[in-house]
């Protein structure tokens, strides 16, 4: 072995250049890499739209947009319509919507203006647990729990008060339309109501206590300065529980009771565009039936590509209005 | 504005608040009651099924009694630790490109494509890409954000104080940085596993001719406990039904928990980071 000999003034120029062109190519590598994943989560964006409009492309080639418009999906007569699904899908996700917006909005005021710090921890922490529960477990619930008291209890009450609309009339079934819709109300909750709280807690301090220095109670103060500072979050949080709700397949599967046909009661059976792919891609026979569940999938894409874009889009004005 | 002056009886208006506040609390009862009510019958359901045979034995043949879902345990954990072996890269190293080298716009874009791929239902996905991959795409956004999330609580003096010394850009990334933000990528890891856990849409596609033994070789089919619990619900078997009940419980106290454990390590990191 050499001993090592002191580093004269050349040789250590010449081994910081070695060293600072290391460095170089140890930048340029790092960013590259890192670059690479970032284009692999666009390139998967991308493979994901291919590869359904691919597995579609036969259907949309022999049905074309009218699609969208026919009612019928008979595999055994080979013609396949998406009207049913569509207006499935819509009426679930909508409905659920209806309950589980003001709900949502209900607990992120509660988390955030309501509770002792004690009890935000934990209810916080409990209703995140509701959003972490898998939905095949909900669905399971959702098929032996849920769906005979809709069937015993909550169908024949809803038929007494409200049988005189056509939405609460007919038979009563384990499954259908009201325990989807109850599922993907219990979905959405969480999720939209951490998003509202979140955005409750960044409505400056000032601005409620001059509500509250002005006389308001906190109701009026809600009224007045929270939910208008935090409008447009809101709707974001809405959106983004329909975007869940819209493409839900396994528990909604478990509890619509796979039917055809568009019934305006909520207590009978039905199908949404999800749950139709879960349901029958397994048992598809023809390779025109195979695609047109491919060409449902494109639909339910284009629908929740358009929610959760709709979502940024408000999200990003609404950071952009607070000056974050 | 109108709105900000206070008009009518106070009486009245304080009986109205008080309305609204009880209405607060009862939503949020409900909804710790949906909790309670899901994970409660749950665990009275799966109470007889819940012994050791559950785990280390297969199926039982149609209409007897007995038997476990040792094969469906086998199955998601290779399934799950699969994908995180591809996720967990994948989505640090988009998380150090989006907090490190983008500029403002590469990053709105990089961040906006992960939130679309939050958002694209895993049906969808399932139709389009093989399952492994699915669960892989289905984690990456969770990671990459939890990631991203504490790399933005990383101080920016520690970097500059880093480069100050003469280290290197690359240096500083991986030997500063990330190590300071080891507990967002656990957090990050954690709640995408506890998510592919629970998927069984993807699995939906590719598992149905799994056998009923157990088999850790990826090539073939295999079942997972999400799978288990859609197939046997919807059998006429009550035996099945109660082994769907089972293994949802054992599902529930391991998507629980590690959802909790990941809340946990993130809370302690980002208060580290803000206190160092």
């Amino acid at each position: 072995m050499d001993a090592p000999v002191p580093l004269s003034e050349p040789d250590a120029s010449a081994l910081a250049s070695r060293r600072s062109r290391h460095d170089r190519t140890g930048d340029v590598a790092l960013r590259a890499l890192t670059a690479g994943a970032a284009l692999l989560a666009l390139a998967a964006i991308a493979t994901i739209v291919y590869e359904v409009v691919r597995g579609a492309s036969l259907s949309i080639g022999h049905f074309g947009l009218p699609f969208a418009w026919h009612q019928v999906w008979d595999p055994n007569r080979d013609i396949y319509g998406a009207l049913n699904l569509i207006y499935g899908t819509a009426i679930t996700s909508g409905v659920a919507l209806l309950f589980a917006a003001p709900l949502s909005i209900a607990i992120g005021l509660f988390l955030s203006e309501l509770a002792p710090s004690g009890v935000r921890g934990v209810v916080g922490a409990l209703v995140e647990m509701l959003a972490a529960l898998p939905s095949v477990v909900i669905g399971l619930w959702g098929i032996l729990v849920l769906g005979p008291f809709v069937q015993n209890d909550l169908e024949p009450f809803l038929g007494s008060f409200l049988g005189w609309t056509p939405f609460f009339r007919g038979e009563h079934h384990t499954g259908g339309l009201l325990p989807a819709m109850i599922v993907l109300t219990i979905m959405i909750v969480p999720i939209s109501s951490a998003i509202c709280r979140e955005l409750f807690l960044t409505v400056p301090r000032e601005l409620k206590e001059g509500a509250y220095g002005l006389g308001l109670t906190r109701w009026e103060m809600v009224r007045g300065v929270v939910l208008p500072y935090t409008r447009g979050g809101v709707v974001a949080a809405i959106l983004l529980g329909l975007g869940r709700a819209l493409g839900e397949a396994i528990a909604v599967t478990q509890v619509i009771g796979s039917a055809q046909g568009i019934h305006l009661s909520f207590f009978a059976l039905g199908d949404t565009l999800a749950s139709r792919i879960a349901a029958q891609y397994q048992g598809a026979l023809t390779a025109l039936a195979v695609s047109s569940l491919a060409y449902l999938a494109l639909i339910l894409l284009v629908f929740t590509l358009v929610v959760n874009v709709a979502a940024q889009v408000i999200v990003k004005r609404f950071e952009r209005k607070q000056g974050r | 504005v109108s709105r900000l002056v206070a008009t009518g009886s106070v009486r009245r208006r304080k009986r109205k608040s008080r309305l609204v506040e009880i209405l607060a609390v009862l939503s949020s009862a409900r909804a710790v009651g949906a909790l309670a009510l899901v994970v409660l019958s749950v665990l009275v359901k799966a109470l007889p099924a819940l012994n050791l045979d559950l785990f280390t034995k297969t199926e039982a043949t149609f209409g007897e009694s007995g038997g476990g879902i040792a094969h469906a345990f086998v199955g998601s954990l290779l399934l799950v630790g699969l994908a995180a072996a591809m996720a967990l890269p994948v989505g640090v190293l988009i998380a150090i490109y989006v907090s490190e080298f983008a500029g403002p716009r590469a990053a709105m874009v990089v961040r906006s494509a992960l939130d679309v791929l939050n958002g694209i239902p895993s049906i969808v996905i399932g139709i389009a890409v093989f399952s492994l991959l699915v669960l892989a795409i289905i984690m990456l956004p969770l990671i990459s954000r939890a990631t991203q999330e504490v790399l933005a609580l990383v101080p920016q003096s520690l970097r500059e104080a880093s480069q100050a010394l003469g280290v290197s850009k690359w240096r500083t990334v991986l030997r500063v940085v990330l190590p300071t933000t080891l507990g967002g990528i656990v957090t990050g890891a954690t709640l995408g596993i506890a998510r592919a856990a629970g998927e069984t849409a993807p699995i939906l596609f590719t598992s149905t001719l799994f056998t009923n033994t157990v088999s850790t070789d990826p090539h073939h089919p295999v079942a997972s406990v999400p799978f288990i619990i859609f197939t046997y619900s919807e059998s006429p078997d009550p035996n099945l039904h109660e082994k769907a009940w089972a293994a949802a419980f054992v599902l529930i106290v391991f998507v629980l928990v590690t959802s909790l454990a990941a809340r946990f390590v993130l809370h302690r990191a980002a208060r580290m980071l803000r206190a160092g």
